[in-house]
């Protein structure tokens, strides 16, 4: 399944802000480190997400690109 | 999969140069989305203040004017009279608007200059390392208050929207706050109103943002918003404070 949440690892600042404000928290702060030293967010659990878009919302970087959802299909 | 959210074609790719957790990428990105919806990024000039945001121009994409400490409002003015068919906005901090700019603000205000104002309030000097400033909380300790900001000594906090209000040039005064997903939506929708008033032509619209500075006052990102809500919203409320008739 596609990634409901896409992430630019190069302008997140690892400020911790999206992972508190997920209602589900599926968001943690990742092992790897950016080029400008950070750590940066990633999603760990696309199934469980639900595209409510706060993260995106409260992102101060527009690191949190993207937020989709996927279109149920018609019977 | 159906897009949602996406960032806006109006923010360039060059990060930003805040302090992590700084809420002025928010107001930037609120900006950047009304303005492709609104379809103005080709006719916008942003007059950018001194401070933390200087560097505005790297971030949105639009033409951009650096103005002297505290006189984008003037030069605004200035843009606005002599390019009508453009749209102006100023980006200011509170040190920028409120303390060195407020002469300049409160006359283009009562002059009805048709430009709007994102005013963005975080208590403090934050570029120059957390000075006090005139919208600094009674009680609140910063480098130039270190017991605290004291009444008798430093007067009390100066509440611009609340000022302007009362005043007649404005058409649109308003004040949002960045702490959460709804005060943010609810930001949105005051900005939207502020940039309708000037394509309608009806005169100056003031947006206040109640920020925060997690480096300056010495906090992590969430605690610095958590003190937004227990501590700055009771003094600085949020709402419309002047809507003149035709805003819709």
């Amino acid at each position: 399944m596609e990634t409901r949440v896409i992430i630019n690892d190069e302008r997140c600042k690892s400020c911790n802000l999206c992972v508190e404000i997920c209602p589900e928290k599926v968001l943690r702060i990742s092992d790897r480190l950016n080029p400008k030293g950070y750590r940066p967010v990633e999603l760990f659990d696309n199934e469980a997400c639900i595209s409510c878009g706060f993260c995106y919302l409260i992102c101060p970087d527009a690191a949190i690109v993207e937020i989709r959802r996927p279109v149920k299909a018609k019977v | 999969m159906k897009t949602l959210y996406k960032v806006p074609g109006a923010i360039t790719d060059t990060p930003t140069t805040y302090c992590p957790g700084c809420p002025h990428g928010v107001a930037h990105r609120i900006i950047g989305e009304l303005l492709d919806e609104m379809q103005l990024t080709k006719k916008t000039v942003i007059v950018w203040p001194v401070g933390c945001s200087v560097f505005g121009y790297y971030f949105i994409d639009t033409d951009a004017v650096e103005a002297a400490h505290g006189r984008a409002c003037a030069m605004a003015t200035g843009i606005k009279r002599t390019h009508p068919e453009s749209f102006v906005i100023t980006y200011q901090g509170d040190g920028d608007l409120a303390s060195i700019g407020i002469a300049e603000t409160i006359h283009a205000a009562a002059r009805g200059e048709r430009i709007c104002v994102i005013y963005v309030n975080n208590g403090n000097y934050g570029m120059t390392g957390g000075q006090m400033a005139p919208t600094t909380l009674l009680g609140q300790v910063t480098t130039t208050s270190p017991y605290g900001r004291e009444a008798h000594a430093n007067g009390f906090p100066l509440k611009v929207p609340e000022m302007l209000a009362a005043i007649d040039g404005p058409a649109y005064i308003a004040r949002g706050s960045l702490d959460n997903a709804k005060h943010i939506i609810q930001a949105k929708k005051f900005i939207r109103k502020a940039f309708k008033v000037q394509v309608n032509n009806l005169g100056f619209s003031l947006v206040e943002l109640i920020s925060s500075c997690p480096t300056n006052w010495k906090m992590t990102p969430e605690e610095s918003l958590e003190r937004i809500r227990k501590q700055v919203l009771p003094v600085f409320p949020i709402g419309e404070l002047k809507v003149d008739e035709g805003v819709a």
